[in-house]
């Protein structure tokens, strides 16, 4: 397969996406970052008033960029459950599912939602470009692999307003979809898919449609959300919402392995509390074997999340038991303004009965250009940050 | 007075900075140079006026940075600036770009393969796994694995902890890729032709071998493991030529004392008692010095400027067994203006990196085919550049200077030596593969340097015209290069010594081997190390 790409594309850096005329017309900061080849906004206006549109209201960001392959074919479900560590054969048609797939070194490759639209079709949206991991992983399997990156265009609408909008949008039967669902709707002459998934660990929804009807999309959701509260918002909202979810991110809270250069520097499932996605009853699925064997001798690295005390963020602080030995490194980290708590996600080189009831984060800010020293007293906490019982309540509440 | 500490045989770059960092270290150093004028195969010469050749070596990315630092070369004057990118262009009229903006370059792959724009990212990742292991291994002297010296089996140890380093999988890679050929290599990443084709130059270039040989993969592994500030992969220009190069380590040796005569070609180097006792001239005129550094290739260095009767009878079978093979040509043309290349889009930066013909292992092999039969490759692997689209020294403005590296030309042919008619034919073979590509090519050549093999080895004295001072092969590599028994650059005569390409870690302008042949030299002398340690990357 080969991507249809003029011969002019080198004359920028990033491709935009279906929505660019839109984003680039609210975009204020010129924020343009590149994600995975696309122009994409850090932020429009105010990182901080677009996170609370996240938790007060509707929120709404690109998500084009995201890597999204089409798998069709009579195999596709066993292709999957040979490539990913979870039990496929439980994903009906009309769901979604998160999962993580890994090498046969048991090393976390990528994570991403699967799609499954009918009995013989899904869709594949992860973080990194998947095209060659698929095909090496198709071996054997009746299954066609198609790219679909650039055809569709994509929209993630959360927060608690985000029902309330999309009911303005003659959907019917939205109502009825419940966390994980799957809805298509007939749009302008093509289809709309809605799925009541996100990142935000709030009510939220994610829209799908051919990138020619992209602009249609924003402008009439726009137009549903005036009286809701509806905004624009770039990636560093969103990374704080997903922080205090407890969603971690591939490359910033693991390398994926095809990626990892150095020794013991890739992780496995059970190293980034993706464990419970994992299951080794299945006869067989790349990594089995490894992680079968990690199983019994035990991780290497186990990721946290972490309750910090005080209200400096600890980007990229290092984290020691007792404030002596070193224990790993935050990966994440954030001031939650809604839980109003100071919190992390962090990887720690302890064993699994290791105690981990004297953590502490030693972090380093700025005032002035004087740097300043804390030690912050860190607890692990189970649960996510965030988590209020609207994400999941259905039919949604039109708040 | 006609007596030195040190001499070193050839003003190459590594007889430069081996010298520049005796006279560092406070010996009184003499550097003889055979040719009116230094730097061996890091040469910039005016051919024609107003245009600078960049005559052998032609682009920079091994060039040690803890070398450029330690000997102040960036105050002697040079300046290595990267020129981003490449691209291979086919027949039909397509190209594969590899744009130095890696949106960019991913781009260019998908265009001809989804599949190989992905496998790009993971060949990079092992390539850059081989390269970490390798990269501290260039500032040191090999291991003896048959010796039990403390300093022996502390190198032993160190190796065997970088290969534990590497990961247990990647192991068992690793020692598969010394050996495999870059068409299997490659095999196992891609599948579009072209995108293997362009990435396989790299295991071809100087090598007497084609895409198919066992090998290749390591060389491509020595074209990836330099640097530029830390870019690793990356290659750049030496402003105004690789002759800079060569020109500002004689200023580092200057500053430190040293002294240079060129024109000065060594009969023999001069042994009495089983020791080193200086040079004697062609012209019959005697240097003395206790310790004698060649800085030419092991070939000859031990068969033609030392006695036999010097040497042991082991050491005279290495060298004659020395595997030396000549396989590349050089064609510098001075351009009256830009050179058209229309299939690639106006504007695009791709023409300021390294141009390549060949399309598919098809055609490589069969160039390598004719390298075999006792002739130049008729359809060449060429490494081409328009360095004066980067560097603004080299020609006067809007006028262009162009290097042409001309993979598969034999040292010597199937119907007897290099004639000035079989140079000529050679250069306008390729230099008309390449007008194919670019319709004012050939109106605007005002002068043409033409050097196949014999011209390298007549000029530069690298024997078959080979330009790693000996073949990059598994068996002449690491504690084997040159010889077994001999790698850690001391010659068989006591205060004899080796400081060339021919020595670990082998050929381009790293200036490595020079810089650990003289940690050597010190140590037997009783003097403290100045070279430098690798910086260590993580």
């Amino acid at each position: 397969m080969r991507a249809q790409y003029d011969k002019e594309h080198f004359r920028q850096h990033s491709l935009p996406t279906p929505f660019h005329p839109r984003l680039a017309e609210l975009s204020q900061g010129s924020s343009w970052h590149c994600w995975k080849g696309h122009l994409s906004p850090a932020y429009f206006e105010n990182v901080e008033l677009e996170y609370f549109a996240i938790r007060n209201a509707c929120s709404v960001m690109d998500l084009s960029p995201m890597c999204k392959y089409r798998i069709r074919g009579q195999d596709a479900e066993a292709f999957f459950d040979r490539m990913v560590t979870r039990d496929m054969s439980k994903l009906k048609p009309g769901r979604v599912g998160y999962s993580v797939w890994c090498n046969d070194q048991g090393k976390v490759i990528d994570d991403g939602t699967i799609f499954r639209f009918a009995e013989h079709d899904y869709r594949l949206c992860a973080y990194e470009r998947q095209y060659e991991w698929l095909k090496i992983s198709a071996a054997g399997f009746e299954v066609d692999i198609t790219e679909q990156t650039e055809e569709i265009a994509a929209l993630t609408v959360q927060g608690p307003t985000s029902f309330a909008v999309l009911n303005k949008m003659d959907l019917p039967g939205l109502e009825t979809l419940k966390p994980f669902g799957i809805m298509h709707f007939p749009y302008h002459g093509g289809e709309l898919m809605v799925s009541r998934t996100g990142f935000t660990a709030d009510l939220g929804y994610e829209l799908w449609v051919e990138a020619s009807k992209a602009l249609t999309l924003w402008d009439e959701l726009f137009e549903a959300g005036r009286h809701h509260g509806i905004r624009a918002i770039g990636t560093d909202a969103l990374d704080i919402a997903r922080v205090e979810a407890g969603f971690i991110q591939a490359a910033d809270d693991f390398t994926p392995a095809n990626h990892t250069i150095r020794k013991d520097h890739d992780r496995s499932p059970f190293e980034i509390g993706l464990g419970w996605l994992v299951n080794l009853e299945k006869p067989n699925f790349t990594g089995r074997k490894a992680l079968i064997r990690e199983k019994e001798k035990g991780s290497r690295y186990r990721l946290v999340k972490l309750d910090i005390d005080g209200n400096k963020p600890a980007h990229a602080s290092y984290i020691f038991h007792d404030r002596k030995k070193l224990a790993g490194a935050v990966t994440s980290a954030v001031w939650s303004p809604t839980c109003k708590q100071n919190i992390a996600l962090a990887s720690l080189e302890v064993a699994a009965d290791h105690p981990l009831d004297d953590l502490w984060a030693e972090v380093y800010y700025q005032r002035e250009l004087h740097w300043n020293r804390v030690w912050l007293r860190c607890r692990v906490q189970d649960k996510p940050f965030w988590n209020p019982p609207r994400r999941r309540a259905t039919p949604p509440g039109l708040f | 007075m006609n007596s030195y500490d040190a001499i070193v045989i050839g003003a190459g770059h590594n007889g430069l900075t081996n010298a520049a960092y005796l006279a560092k270290s406070g010996l009184k150093v003499l550097i003889v140079e055979r040719n009116p004028y230094i730097g061996g195969a890091s040469v910039s010469r005016e051919l024609h006026e107003g245009w600078i050749y960049t005559n052998c070596s032609y682009v920079s990315s091994l060039l040690r940075p803890e070398i450029y630092r330690d000997l102040n070369l960036a105050k002697h004057g040079l300046q290595v600036v990267p020129f981003g990118g490449g691209v291979t262009l086919t027949q039909s009229g397509d190209y594969l770009g590899s744009y130095s903006n890696d949106e960019a370059r991913r781009r260019e792959y998908a265009r001809h393969s989804l599949h190989d724009a992905d496998a790009l990212d993971r060949f990079s990742t092992d390539v850059m796994r081989y390269c970490r292991f390798i990269r501290p291994f260039l500032l040191r002297t090999p291991a003896d694995p048959t010796s039990f010296r403390p300093r022996d089996l502390s190198e032993l140890f160190f190796l065997g902890k970088k290969l534990y380093e590497l990961g247990e999988e990647e192991l068992y890679e690793f020692i598969r890729f010394f050996t495999m050929s870059i068409a299997e290599f490659l095999d196992e990443y891609f599948e579009c032709e072209l995108v293997k084709a362009a990435l396989s130059g790299s295991g071809l270039i100087g090598t007497a071998l084609g895409p198919y040989s066992p090998g290749t993969a390591y060389v491509l592994l020595h074209h990836y493991m330099g640097d530029i500030d830390g870019n690793v992969g990356e290659w750049g220009l030496a402003r105004g030529g690789m002759g800079s190069i060569a020109k500002a380590l004689a200023g580092a040796l200057q500053e430190h004392g040293g002294e240079i005569r060129t024109g000065a070609p060594v009969a023999q180097i001069r042994v009495r008692n089983a020791r080193t006792k200086g040079v004697v001239l062609e012209g019959g005129e005697e240097i003395d010095a206790p310790i004698v550094v060649s800085n030419l290739d092991a070939k000859r260095t031990f068969l033609t400027i030392m006695d036999p009767k010097d040497l042991p009878d082991e050491v005279l079978e290495r060298a004659r067994n020395f595997k030396i093979t000549g396989s590349s040509g050089k064609l510098n043309i001075a351009l009256d203006g830009r050179p058209e290349f229309p299939q690639l889009p106006a504007g695009c930066p791709l023409l300021k990196g390294d141009l390549h013909i060949t399309e598919n292992f098809e055609q490589l092999e069969r160039g390598y085919d004719d390298w075999k039969n006792g002739t130049w490759s008729k359809w060449p692997y060429v490494d081409m550049m328009i360095p004066t689209l980067t560097d603004p020294t080299m020609a006067p403005p809007g006028k262009h200077m162009m290097s042409i590296f001309v993979q598969h030309c034999p040292a010597t042919l199937a119907d007897g030596g290099w004639t000035p008619d079989k140079r000529e034919a050679f250069g306008q073979t390729v230099i008309d593969a390449i007008a194919t590509f670019s319709p004012n090519f050939k109106d605007l050549i005002l002068h043409t340097e033409i050097r196949t093999p014999h011209e390298i080895e007549a000029e530069v004295g690298l024997t078959a015209g080979n330009i790693f001072q000996g073949d990059l092969s598994f068996d002449q590599l690491m504690f084997n290069r040159p010889f077994p028994g001999y790698a850690q650059y001391r010659g068989p005569v006591k205060g004899m010594y080796m400081c060339g390409s021919t020595t670990h870690p082998g050929g381009g302008v790293s200036a490595a081997p020079g810089t650990n042949a003289a940690r050597e030299i010190l140590a037997d002398l009783g003097r403290k190390n100045i070279t430098p340690e690798d910086f260590g990357d993580d």
